[in-house]
């Protein structure tokens, strides 16, 4: 015990005489998340149009007022003809192109069945896709206007129609940053965790240092936990400073109990922890070790599930994001903050966890040899 | 000039000295590509979904089947009553919760409408918005085949064309997204450790006493580099077009030439950093955590820049991975030229001689 304390106020001091990375562990995730959450927002809002107006007509008029008096749309320009509008698109100012053929008015009222047509810029799938929605949506209301002014609606439905209703749960606002922030905070988080300690032992190898320490009595899980008890800590300071930023910055007040982040933050940290030095027992410098956590890293964050949804990945990337533990803390964050899950619904996710934490530090511990 | 090439065999020695190292920089990218290439989309697959069915009837069955069918779902759930719902979402089991109300095919059959309700996890916002979105269009189709496409007078068709990805695929938008970000922090990494690692390790001061000028130290740091961010750069590429299917209906010269221009960019970059860190973990820490999130969430492929408030489009601007990702985007998908390009080429040559010229200014010719 006391071997270990004398070995933690060795790396505390190590730690502490180097103010320019102290400086940048907490600073850097500190201003990244006041940052970055605002701009992290995939909401489709403010879609682009560019109308090709060929009929101008009355009818054409009332569609585009309408479409413009949406929330949603912008018409940034009216073109000519097609390809006109096709420039547009080209140079990103619009994502859709409505077309109004001639004779749309004519065609809607003496032929009762009038074309519009939409073409739309699916470089960004998703966002296309729902943008054109959007807009069908809208197209559709103003037809059914239109059809009463010219015909009395029977008072029944003529034909069965299904009415769907929405509603969305745990976030009534459809508010980002209440998704955003606690995910971003696990995986800087996850960058400080996991990285620092990565580097750690390697500089130790680097400078020659680590000599010293193999020829000392300490044990290998003495110096193992002397290694990572400092950064256990400072990843608490992170997380406080962050939870702290979340509450007065954004507002977010979690729904569930600070208590259960803590917890699982604990264990997390513990495993994290164990995979920076298990990537640093086998780096041999510190260039190395950075190109490894970077590896490890990009998957961590990419496939953690806060940026693509887990559930549309092929069924093997599926299998990778089981190893992956900031899949894990998100989830948790998530289900803590938003929806007051109990210790029962997280306790699976801190299972694993755990074993991981078991795992990752053991391994790191058999790895590290007292020889160089 | 004789100086500089003896000084960039003396940085390829090192270079390729250590194979290990080597490995991990010529393997790393293309693990990286082959995993995120396939694995981000945002396209809407197999997602769990419950249904609480209180009808049961042939209408509801045919509905639910129609739903399962569809590649966007998959029922895993089916509750009995509306407590079970708020249990699957806290445990995550499911997205989205589909109420189909009682006597779902009379209330149909003799007053023409029902009510089908919607219950999204609204914790992540987008995958809710789009969920509801896909289901309604799946719950429209069904309605229409009982229908029989039954048309009402002065009917309005709309006819929507996808342009560019009429399939809708992810891997238009999220590779090149990747490879901006990989090329860009592989790139900088590399040369944010190199001056600074020579000043840890006090070879430095060797360096200094020759008779180099600071200029063509740092120009010689980067040549070795600048091969090897080539080669990452076509293996990418190659990986991209064969495996990844991404089109490119541009001219591949200007893909390279751009990729060309972007990797100097990148590697100005890191030797800017490794000029002004005194430490290789400051640098690394720097050039990993300082660029990582703001390149993934700033450069405009995971979030759209148009919806980001102001602040952060403006923002956006610094950072090199979004001129990288439109330039390819059009180039590659939309097939245009150098014309239509000219402005975001401008503005990343713009930004590696401001990094370059910081890295000069910021060079030091005396130790501390």
């Amino acid at each position: 015990m006391r071997i270990l304390l004398v070995i933690l106020r060795k790396e505390f001091q190590q730690i502490m005489r180097n103010p320019s990375i102290l400086r940048i562990i907490f600073m850097m995730p500190a201003v990244q998340l006041l940052i970055l959450p605002l701009a992290a927002d995939y909401e489709v809002k403010n879609v682009n149009l560019t109308v090709v107006d060929q009929d101008h007509s009355t009818y054409s008029q009332l569609l585009l007022n309408k479409l413009s008096a949406s929330d949603y749309f912008i018409i940034q320009d009216v073109a000519d003809n097609y390809d006109a509008a096709m420039v547009d698109i080209e140079k990103d100012v619009s994502d859709i192109i409505l077309t109004i053929p001639p004779h749309f008015e004519r065609d809607l009222i003496r032929e009762d069945e009038a074309k519009l047509s939409l073409a739309v810029n699916a470089v960004n799938g998703a966002k296309g896709n729902i943008g054109a929605s959007y807009a069908a949506n809208i197209i559709n209301e103003y037809n059914q206007e239109i059809r009463k002014t010219w015909f009395t609606m029977p008072e029944f439905n003529p034909v069965p129609i299904i009415d769907i209703t929405y509603s969305n749960w745990y976030n009534d606002g459809m508010s980002y940053t209440l998704f955003m922030v606690p995910g971003i905070l696990v995986i800087l988080l996850t960058l400080v965790g996991s990285f620092l300690s990565a580097l750690n032992i390697v500089h130790e190898k680097e400078v020659g240092t680590i000599e010293q320490i193999n020829v000392s009595p300490i044990k290998k899980y003495q110096f193992i936990l002397g290694k990572l008890i400092p950064f256990w800590l400072i990843g608490f300071v992170v997380l406080t400073i962050g939870l702290l930023i979340a509450r007065f910055v954004y507002g977010i007040i979690p729904a569930g109990n600070m208590g259960l982040i803590y917890l699982f933050a604990a264990v997390f940290l513990f495993a994290l922890l164990g995979i920076g030095l298990l990537v640093s027992t086998i780096a041999e410098s510190q260039q190395q070790a950075m190109f490894i956590s970077f590896f490890f890293m990009m998957i961590f964050i990419l496939m953690g599930g806060l940026y693509t949804s887990i559930d549309s990945m092929p069924q093997w990337a599926q299998v990778i994001t089981w190893f992956n533990p900031v899949k894990y803390f998100i989830e948790v964050m998530r289900m803590i903050v938003m929806k007051d899950s109990s210790l029962a619904d997280i306790s699976h996710n801190l299972l694993v966890i755990g074993i991981m934490a078991v795992i990752f530090n053991t391994w790191a511990v058999l790895l590290y040899r007292k020889r160089v | 000039m004789q100086q500089f090439w003896v000084f960039v065999r003396k940085e390829f020695y090192h270079i390729f000295r250590d194979k290990k190292s080597l490995l991990i920089i010529f393997a790393l990218p293309i693990a990286q590509m082959l995993i995120f290439g396939f694995a981000l989309t945002n396209e809407i697959k197999n997602t769990q979904i419950g249904i609480l069915d209180n009808a049961n009837d042939e209408a509801s069955l045919n509905l639910i089947a129609q739903l399962d069918a569809s590649k966007y779902f998959e029922i895993s759930n089916t509750f009995t009553n509306p407590d079970e719902i708020d249990a699957a979402f806290k445990a995550d089991k499911i997205k989205l919760a589909i109420v189909i109300p009682p006597n779902f095919k009379s209330e149909l059959a003799h007053n023409n409408s029902a009510r089908i309700q919607l219950l999204a996890d609204a914790t992540d916002p987008n995958t809710a918005t789009t969920l509801e979105v896909y289901a309604s269009a799946v719950i429209r189709d069904y309605q229409n085949t009982i229908n029989n496409n039954f048309k009402l007078p002065y009917s309005i068709s709309t006819e929507i064309r996808m342009l560019y990805n009429p399939q809708l695929k992810g891997a238009y938008l999220f590779v090149p997204g990747v490879m901006g970000m990989i090329l860009l922090l592989i790139s900088a990494m590399m040369t944010s450790i190199s001056i600074v690692r020579e000043k840890e390790l006090n070879t430095m001061e060797i360096i200094l006493a020759s008779p180099l000028k600071p200029m063509i130290l740092i120009l010689s740091k980067a040549v070795p580099y600048m091969v090897i961010s080539l080669i990452n750069v076509s293996t990418i590429l190659l990986i991209s077009v064969t495996l990844l299917d991404l089109p490119i209906n541009g001219s591949i010269w200007l893909v390279f030439g751009v990729c060309f221009l972007f990797i100097t960019t990148a590697l100005s970059l890191g030797l800017m950093i490794s000029n002004i860190t005194d430490s290789q973990q400051t640098a690394m820490f720097i050039s990993l955590m300082g660029l990582m999130l703001p390149t993934l969430i700033l450069s405009g492929f995971m979030f759209p820049i148009e919806n980001m408030p102001v602040p952060m489009q403006v923002l956006s601007n610094i950072v090199p991975t979004k001129w990288f990702f439109i330039i390819i985007k059009d180039v590659m998908i939309k097939g245009l030229g150098f014309s239509s390009v000219w402005r975001e080429i401008l503005i990343l040559a713009g930004m590696t001689a401001f990094f370059l010229i910081i890295s000069w200014k910021k060079f030091k010719m005396r130790l501390a």
